[in-house]
């Protein structure tokens, strides 16, 4: 920094701007509205376990089907339960289904991308023809096959829903890592005598994570949605425990005369999308160094 | 000019190629060189009868895929502290001559040795010591630094890369200043900067090691016109401080004229001609190369009305018989 010995001929360049920020961007409003919401959820998720309105899964004695009132700030459902404990309740699976089913998904989905597109020949196509074989296997069906052996649980429906979830993760990154494969940077590192771990793990997983963000944050709005279907058909969260899927299922056959007790779970879910499509966008941008002081 | 290295004038007639019948090069009646297994002490970098083809997807069931010759039976003698320039157009075969000098890839057939250890036999963990004698800096300064690294680090890479770790901001400063830019600029972003800018990290990365011997591709092809002195004069003056060899590739003859004491011309994978730079500006041999320099723009033609097809036409007349157009 101090020396300025032996700069010969050359000029000294400084860049226009001349004032160095690195890590002070400023936060865009995606990624402040999403974070906003997810940590809405997450906050309500851990009050559950300290505090709910009324004892969590208790049926209570009260009338059914209340509509949102002082004493039930949501209503009470078919089977006398609070709706708004309920929520506080199904909140925590929610998130722990998104969570573990994203998470598996992109463990595995985003080496695998990584591995097909840097290596060569028959090992990449055997990757990627492994990924069409799963990507045949929907969600729902490898939930069923799960539930036949394992019996149905939240735990068997989030894992089924991470492993159906891999090929997506698998696809996006290697399309991505391809084209970083072909940049000069990476050439450059090779010359440089960095390992194809070592550019792995440098060059192509920085370059490809605005994609995974993106797909995680789409990807973690299906598995809820799935959670959702899956505890709709009874395959994913038993019937003592509250998910807001499972909510939604048992609210369809009073649809009619109690549309609240749908428009809530339902309301919920939509929500927390949102919320996690926009967080992830927002993160994409806010990690991507170029998209700075703009 | 000349590089400070010791050999002196010695490589500088090392010249040679494998030529099909009837085209001479420069340096003409040299023996081609080949079977003896020891190196003269001069050379940086040999090439014997290099040959890289390329398998193109196949479109028969029945006929085997097609393969194109991208580089076809070269060979040359590159002396240590020589600036080696080679010329070509496009798909010409200069890129892939490039990436097989620097170990990036490997011949199909033919003998490649660098400081006199062979690099066309060898896995790609096996030449770590290759890493450290050659680099390269690049063409696309928009794609050739990582947008998501920081300067430091991009220069550091080599460094990093080769398992050392120690003194290595020290060195990052040291090479920043040495390539004209401010030591503050270590903690900035690719983006931030200028096409020249740029360029001057790419180099400030290809000397991180310490090489001997310095390749660049096309390195102001990319830039500004107003800045492609500057980074010249700095590959100029790097290859002069360090003693350096340099492997100068260009479509541009003007640029290679103004830094390369010999120049190879490229055509369909051949060298059709390797001779002094000089030499070769003032009485090329082989048609292609007169042909190429006669695509060189020049302004007094230019505003003489001439058209590039003029021109063509004139390299068509001085040329051996245009094969089939009547």
């Amino acid at each position: 920094m101090s020396e300025m010995q032996g700069a010969p001929a050359a000029q000294v360049v400084t860049p226009d701007d001349t004032t160095p920020r690195p890590r002070g961007r400023a936060l865009n409003p995606s990624l402040l509205i999403g974070g906003a919401i997810v940590a809405a959820i997450v906050l309500l998720a851990l009050l559950s376990y300290v505090w709910t309105p009324w004892p969590p899964m208790r049926v209570l004695p009260v009338e059914p089907y209340q509509t949102p009132n002082a004493e039930h700030w949501l209503g009470t459902d078919r089977l006398r339960r609070d709706v708004l404990t309920q929520i506080l309740v199904g909140a925590r699976t929610t998130l722990y289904v998104g969570l573990v089913a994203v998470g598996v998904a992109a463990v595995v989905g985003v080496p695998l991308g990584i591995l097909a597109a840097m290596s060569p020949g028959w090992l990449g196509q055997l990757v990627m023809r492994a990924n069409d074989v799963l990507l045949a296997f929907p969600a729902l069906l490898l939930a069923i096959m799960f539930a036949a052996l394992y019996g149905g649980s939240t735990r068997v429906a989030m894992i089924a829903i991470g492993i159906a979830t891999i090929p997506a993760f698998a696809r996006i990154t290697r399309s991505g890592a391809l084209g970083v494969m072909k940049t000069e940077y990476v050439v450059a590192a090779r010359a440089a005598g960095r390992s194809p771990l070592g550019i792995a793990w440098r060059h192509v997983l920085p370059n490809v994570a605005g994609l995974v963000i993106v797909q995680a944050s789409v990807s973690f709005a299906i598995a809820i949605l799935a959670e959702a279907a899956l505890a709709y058909l009874g395959l994913g969260t038993p019937t003592g425990q509250a998910s807001w899927g499972r909510m939604l299922f048992e609210a369809q056959t009073t649809l009619r005369s109690a549309p609240h007790l749908a428009l809530i779970p339902g309301a919920a879910i939509a929500l927390s999308v949102l919320g996690f499509n926009l967080f992830g966008d927002g993160l994409r941008d806010w990690l991507d160094p170029r998209l700075e002081n703009r | 000019m000349t590089a400070e290295t010791g050999s002196g004038a010695e490589p500088r007639r090392g010249s040679t190629g494998a030529e099909p019948p009837g085209v001479r090069t420069g340096s003409g009646a040299e023996p081609r060189r080949g079977s003896t297994g020891a190196e003269p002490p001069g050379v940086a970098i040999e090439l014997r009868e290099v040959c890289r083809d390329f398998r193109r997807r196949r479109t028969s069931l029945t006929q085997p895929a097609p393969v194109v010759r991208a580089v076809k039976d070269v060979t040359a003698t590159i002396g240590r502290g020589e600036r080696f320039g080679i010329v070509g157009e496009s798909g010409s075969g200069k890129s892939t001559l490039l990436r097989l000098l620097c170990g990036l890839d490997q011949p199909t057939s033919g003998e490649l040795l660098v400081e006199g250890r062979p690099i066309h036999d060898q896995p790609a963990r096996r030449l770590g010591w290759l890493r450290q004698r050659l680099q390269l800096v690049f063409q696309d300064p928009m794609s050739s630094l990582d947008p998501r690294m920081r300067v430091r680090d991009i220069v550091a890479e080599p460094l990093v890369a080769q398992g050392r770790h120690e003194g290595n901001r020290e060195r990052v400063v040291e090479l920043l200043e040495r390539v004209g830019l401010s030591a503050d600029v270590a903690d900035r972003y690719p983006h931030q900067f200028s096409g020249g800018q740029r360029q001057r990290i790419s180099v400030a990365r290809a000397l991180a090691p310490g090489p001997d011997i310095l390749v660049a591709d096309e390195p102001v092809s990319a830039l500004d016109v107003s800045v492609r002195a500057q980074v010249l004069n700095l590959i100029d003056e790097v290859v002069e401080a360090f003693g350096l060899t340099l492997v100068f590739v260009s479509h541009d003859l003007s640029v290679v004229r103004h830094v390369c004491d010999r120049v190879a011309v490229m055509q369909r994978g051949e060298l059709v001609e390797v001779a002094p730079t000089e030499q070769l500006f003032a009485a090329p041999e082989h048609p292609y190369t007169r042909s190429l320099l006669a695509a060189v723009p020049d302004l007094h033609q230019a505003l003489a009305g001439r058209t590039a097809q003029d021109l063509a036409a004139g390299v068509a007349r001085r040329g051996p018989e245009p094969g089939g157009t009547a």
